[in-house]
């Protein structure tokens, strides 16, 4: 029976809601503009803390009328201020209304009510723009349209607490890409904002530090400026320093810090100067201590990650700051049993952060690890960590993927932890699958660290040629991204390094000479070196040589040729060289040469350069083409004695003498076994 | 806050034996103290030094450093804590009560010969900080200003910050606090500073919230009818919808006699308090008697009704004073001001003398919010302890004016004032017996001529100076009537010897005892008056506010004696702005 009554009353309590609302929504249009005022103003007191009736109300098409007696000029400024106040009241309300509001056109017509001289009216409006325009479903660039928008703001900054708060708390939400940072730069951002940073309120003080952290992210105009500036005489980062002394709030701290590190990694402060070293480092491992929020936690590491990634002495520091490794340990145990059992609430609150958490925690780990091998020891001796990776590489969330590959990179560079965890912990199963369809970005990490995985000492590097990589690895030195070429490439070379003439075949088929060739020609330096690397590996033993060589020999001595002859760094020419000499090692692969003499001039010209690095190879490539042991030696020595070879060789070992450096001591010695073939 | 080793007061380790081949020293060198290892060769060689005085709980945070000068030959150097009795031939950690961070292998050590990896190597050139958390009895160690995290927990009290060498070679220094800190201590003590305030802050009051407000708004309301702020009280305790107990009249009533006295008018608040409170005065003879030291002051001082009107009557004289006497309040001395807004302004001219009222500007407009009261509140605290201080002082000076004076000092107050006119003071050391020789013919017209002041001596009448000779004749003989039914008392003696003085000097208000005539000198006998009256009354002769306020002192130096390390970051006076 209860049931039967209750449906009804429903309803009719329902309509009545809207029966209301209308009303409100028709007194906007009395004639009688001090009925209009009245309406306005029970509107606003019927529309707080209500998001029922603001939605009704937005229904029911309030926002047009409001907008429209906020911009009359007839419209008293009272009223105005009035439909100001309840414009930013429906904008607290749902995304929804947000939505609306901007659909009806709000931005213009408030930035328009900007102009107007009194204060009460330009805070009403300020109010209700900062509510919109923080909010996620607003598109940021409506702020930038209209180029006189933004002097005036910064004008209105001197006009009071409020006016200061809701224009840095626009500014700081309004600034996502370095457009937008230059354009508030240009405007006098800084000099206008420094000083709130000493306001007596809070809040301002706190909108005015976010907009420097905003402003400051990666932009080295921006950070070079700041570290100049002066606020009552205090050095900019002084200040940031002030603010995150232990005692201030955290949320003040953190923000500081984050300021501080972004100018440090724009290059405006050094890494060693002492209000990084000792300030900023130890805040944020603070921010990463368990009695923190799990927000400030995620912020704080993210953070931390990103100052010390280029600086292996901040790497070295953190990593025995407050058991800084230890700690990070502890992002992992959310959700925690206790908080599944003890209440829902907390659970909830957990299990939306696990995922950041973790992310934040493999950054970390990730920045740690770098470079320096003490600590990524001490990262894997942290309790179960090889398990957290494997299983954070198989995480749903893709933050989660990206950040423990990259911490997986990280370590990867060990080579004792390849030799060791990440063998026992085969990490290379969960890498193939991540390999398999990923976004660029986590594929570019994944194939960095299979380039390691896959280094001739690695264990796991027989597991990994046997799940049929190479089709993988050819596919990357296709794509688009150079990072991904150069991971492919770089990942055969790593393979073909004394590998068994089956992989080598398997690669020059999965790669095809055609693609060789092509990435021979490619406009990345780095691609171009791996690739040389590849060619060099593939032509390693005498056998394999004259394998590869009788079948592609052509292309490859065409290939050698235009680098040769091409604006290339030495670093390249010397690869080349060094292939060349691997091909002079071979048994029938030497005729390649021996009968091309437009390379022999070639070679003949590198004994002669400038560069001993370059001599050296050029000398070696000499001294397998003369080798006695082999079968026509003779005839070979005495071409090149015919061309001239045997007086540079004479020359170089005159030239240089023990007491000169390694590689010309060692050039003279090989100069000399060269000799001591035509002797012999 | 912070406990400071003074130079010097390390001690090398007692074992004169073991010294002779150790050869460990401890030197002073550009103000650290340095230690020295000497020949060791293996753990049994070991020895450490540790400082002279525990570590005390009352101060909070406990922070040294160590910079290792030298490593020698295989830095086998431990710092860290000891308890007393430990053995002192071993590094610190090995034994039990005995804690340490060793710098060979980075481990810490908590009273075991197997150490827990803790933190990274430390050797030549670095600097090791040791702190000592007394509010969690936590330890962390710091290297070159990097906080390494906690190494050790429930830590004992009373440990003596210890630093062991072992191998030859090894020097290190040690920074008590001589030099600054590599680690920036200061900050995380305010960091711990702002956590316990946010813990007193936030400390729950319990359920009954309602009733906590209404506990707050009668601290606020008694204490502003402690001190007679009448209209300031009822407004307050009309919007707060509190009760007074003591009747409207009645404070009117004290609040009348308070500003007599703050208005120096001695004598009309005498008789005011005697015809409202009838008996008081009686059943308290000291507080009459320092009432009446203080009019003959305020005579001095022209401002007392007596001199001022003439022909007013006398005060009676008391001959008995029955019951016993009782003391004056401790918070007594708070800050009876006259109250602008509330009160009419007294009839004659010296209330704008008032020091009182210039001297707390943020208290006239206290008291209507209980937010601001606190202010007022602090005043008044600073101000008792500064009335207790003086009164310490003058109790000891009295001691040191002595008894074997006190005869003869008795006798030259009598002769003299008993022959002022004919003058003659036995010992003729004090200036004042020429001006009182003169006098007999105007000692007004002598000041005048003076020049110095503007002021005279009883507003520069003669027959007021006249009446208050007299006044001071009433005044001794009352003392021996005190002596002879309470036996001497070295507070009157001194409080009468102190006023009498002032007719010593030419210009008595620029005169050693000169001090006595500022008018802030009515406030403590003023409130001592207030407090006799309301225990005449049944009422509590201290607010509660004072009370809680001096309650929670004592907790805070109860915790202090207990080894609560947060008492030191709880000050009470923090709160008090």
């Amino acid at each position: 029976m209860a049931c039967m009554l209750e449906a009804p009353l429903r309803i009719s309590v329902l309509s009545e809601v809207t029966a209301t609302s209308r009303h409100y929504v028709d007194r906007l249009f009395d004639p009688d503009p001090q009925k209009v005022l009245q309406g306005v103003i029970d509107m606003k007191n019927a529309v707080i803390g209500n998001n029922k009736q603001k939605a009704n109300l937005i229904v029911l098409g309030a926002v047009p009328r409001l907008l429209y007696l906020l911009q009359q000029p007839s419209s008293s400024l009272e009223l105005r201020t009035e439909c100001a106040v309840v414009l930013g009241s429906l904008a607290m309300g749902t995304e929804n209304n947000i939505k609306s509001l901007v659909d009806c056109h709000i931005i213009p017509a408030l930035l328009q009510g900007l102009l107007c001289q009194d204060l009460c009216f330009i805070e009403a409006c300020l109010r209700c723009l900062r509510t919109v325009f923080i909010s996620p479903v607003t598109p940021v660039q409506l702020l930038y349209p209209d180029p006189t928008v933004i002097p005036h703001l910064m004008s209105l900054l001197s006009r009071s607490q409020r006016t200061q708060e809701y224009i840095t708390q626009i500014f700081s939400h309004c600034c996502k890409t370095p457009e937008h940072q230059t354009i508030l730069y240009n405007h006098g951002a800084i000099q206008n904002i420094a000083p709130l940073l000493n306001s007596p309120s809070y809040k301002v003080q706190m909108q005015a530090l976010k907009c420097f952290s905003v402003l400051a992210y990666e932009n080295a105009q921006v950070s070079m400026t700041l570290v100049n500036v002066l606020v009552d005489g205090e050095l900019l980062s002084q200040v940031f320093v002030r603010m995150m002394q232990r005692d201030r709030p955290i949320e003040m701290q953190l923000t500081a810090a984050k300021c501080l590190t972004y100018m440090c990694r724009a290059g405006a402060i050094r890494t060693d100067d002492t209000c990084i070293v000792l300030k900023t480092l130890p805040c944020l491992v603070r921010m990463c201590s368990k009695e923190r929020l799990l927000e400030e936690r995620v912020e704080g590491a993210e953070t931390l990650a990103y100052l010390m990634e280029p600086d292996v002495e901040l790497q070295r520091i953190a990593s025995v700051t407050d058991h800084l490794v230890a700690m990070l340990a502890d992002y992992f145990k959310y959700p925690s049993s206790v908080s599944a059992i003890a209440d829902i609430k907390r659970l909830d609150h957990d299990l939306k952060h696990a995922h950041e958490l973790r992310q934040a925690a493999f950054k970390l780990y990730a920045s740690l690890g770098a470079n320096d091998e003490d600590v990524r020891k001490k990262i894997t001796e942290t309790e179960n960590m090889m398990d957290r990776i494997v299983s954070g590489l198989s995480e749903s969330s893709i933050k989660v993927r990206l950040a423990a590959v990259r911490c997986l990179h990280s370590l990867s560079r060990s080579v004792q932890q390849l030799r060791t965890s990440f063998h026992d912990h085969a990490v290379w199963k969960p890498l193939m699958k991540l390999l398999q369809n990923a976004p660029d970005e986590v594929l570019v990490m994944a194939s960095s660290t299979l380039c390691n995985l896959l280094l001739e000492f690695s264990p796991s590097k027989e597991p990994i040629l046997e799940s049929g990589v190479i089709e993988l690895l050819c596919s990357l030195t296709q794509s688009d991204s150079p990072a991904l070429r150069v991971n492919g490439i770089w990942a055969l070379m790593n393979m073909a390094f004394q590998a068994d003439q089956k992989v080598k075949v398997e690669i020059v088929r999965a790669l095809g000479t055609e693609q060789l060739f092509r990435l021979l020609s490619d406009p990345d330096a780095n691609v171009l070196m791996k690739t040389l690397g590849l060619l060099r590996n593939l032509l390693s033993t005498r056998p394999h040589i004259d394998q590869i060589m009788s079948s592609h020999g052509k292309q490859i001595m065409q290939a050698v040729t235009l680098i040769l002859e091409g604006e290339h760094s030495i670093e390249v020419k010397e690869q080349t060289l060094c292939i060349l000499a691997n091909i002079a090692d071979g048994n029938t692969a030497k005729e390649l040469i021996m009968t091309n003499d437009d390379m022999l001039q070639k070679i003949k010209s590198y004994m002669g350069h400038s560069n001993v690095k370059l001599q050296l190879a050029a000398t070696f490539c000499v001294s397998n083409l003369i080798w006695n042991e082999e079968d026509g030696s003779q005839e070979r020595q005495d071409k090149l004695r015919e061309m001239g070879f045997v007086d540079i060789l004479h020359k170089l070992t005159q030239a240089s003498d023990p007491s000169l450096c390694d590689s010309l001591f060692l050039l003279s010695s090989r100069a000399k076994t060269a000799m001591q073939q035509y002797l012999a | 806050m912070q406990w400071r080793e003074r130079k010097g007061m390390l001690q090398a380790q007692e074992d004169k034996n073991r010294r002779l081949y150790l050869c460990q020293c401890v030197t002073e060198h550009r103000g650290s103290l340095r230690l020295e290892a000497g020949h060791g060769k293996n753990h049994k060689d070991a020895a450490s030094v540790r400082a002279a005085h525990p570590i005390p709980a009352a101060c909070g945070i406990y922070y040294f450093e160590v910079k290792i000068v030298s490593k020698g030959r295989d830095g086998y150097m431990g710092i860290g804590l000891s308890a007393q009795g430990v053995n002192m031939n071993r590094l610190p950690g090995w034994d039990k009560h005995s804690y340490g961070y060793h710098g060979d292998d980075g481990h810490s050590f908590c009273s075991s010969g197997t150490g827990q990896p803790y933190g990274p190597t430390f050797t030549t050139g670095d600097v090791i900080g040791c702190c000592v958390n007394l509010i969690n009895n936590t330890c962390f160690y710091t290297k070159n200003g990097h906080s390494l995290g906690v190494a050790f927990t429930d830590l004992p009290p009373n440990l003596y910050p210890t630093v062991g060498l072992q191998t030859p070679g090894e020097i290190v220094d040690a920074n008590f606090g001589q030099h600054p800190f590599v680690f920036d201590i200061e900050d995380y003590m305010s960091e711990w500073r702002a956590k316990i305030h946010s813990m007193i802050a936030r400390f729950p009051v319990g359920e009954r919230l309602g009733e906590w407000q209404a506990v707050l708004h009668n601290m606020v309301s008694s204490y502003l009818v402690h001190h007679g702020y009448c209209a300031t009280a009822m407004a307050f305790a009309r919007t707060t919808e509190t009760i007074i107990q003591e009747e409207q009249s009645s404070i009117k009533n004290r609040q009348r006699i308070q500003k007599l006295v703050l208005a120096g008018r001695l004598g009309e608040a005498i008789d005011a308090t005697q015809e409202l409170y009838p008996g008081l005065l009686e059943r308290n003879p000291n507080l009459l008697f320092m009432l009446k030291c203080r009019q003959f002051v305020e005579m001095v001082n022209g401002t007392d009704s007596e001199v001022r009107c003439f022909g007013t009557r006398s005060p009676k004289s008391q001959n008995s004073y029955p019951s016993s006497p009782s003391l004056s309040p401790r918070h007594g001395a708070t800050n009876p001001h006259l109250h602008t807004t509330d009160s009419p302004t007294c009839s004659n001219g010296v209330t704008s003398k008032n020091k009182s009222n210039s001297k707390y500007p943020g208290v006239s407009s206290a008291s209507s919010s209980s937010s601001s009261s606190p202010s007022s509140v602090n005043y008044s605290e600073s101000n008792s302890t500064d009335s207790t201080k003086s009164q310490a002082h003058s109790g000891t000076s009295n001691q040191e004016t002595s008894d074997s004076e006190m005869e003869i000092e008795a006798e030259h107050y009598t002769n003299g004032l008993a022959d002022a006119s004919s003058a003659r003071i036995v010992n003729g050391t004090y200036k004042h017996e020429e001006i009182l020789q003169t006098d007999g013919h105007g000692l007004g017209n002598g000041l005048a001529e003076d020049g110095s002041t503007s002021r005279q001596l009883c507003g520069g009448n003669l027959a007021a100076t006249e009446r208050m000779i007299q006044f001071g004749r009433e005044l001794q003989a009352l003392n021996e009537q005190l002596c002879r039914d309470y036996g001497k008392n070295p507070t009157h003696k001194k409080m009468l010897q102190d006023a009498f003085s002032l007719l010593a000097y030419a210009d008595p208000w620029n005169c050693p005892v000169g001090q006595q005539l500022d008018p802030t000198q009515r406030e403590s006998i003023c409130s001592a008056l207030n407090s006799a009256i309301l225990e005449s009354q049944n009422l509590p002769k201290q607010p509660p506010l004072m009370l809680a306020l001096a309650q929670a002192n004592e907790c805070v130096q109860l915790m202090a004696r207990v080894r609560a390390g947060s008492c030191s970051f709880a000050r009470i006076d923090s709160f008090l702005h």
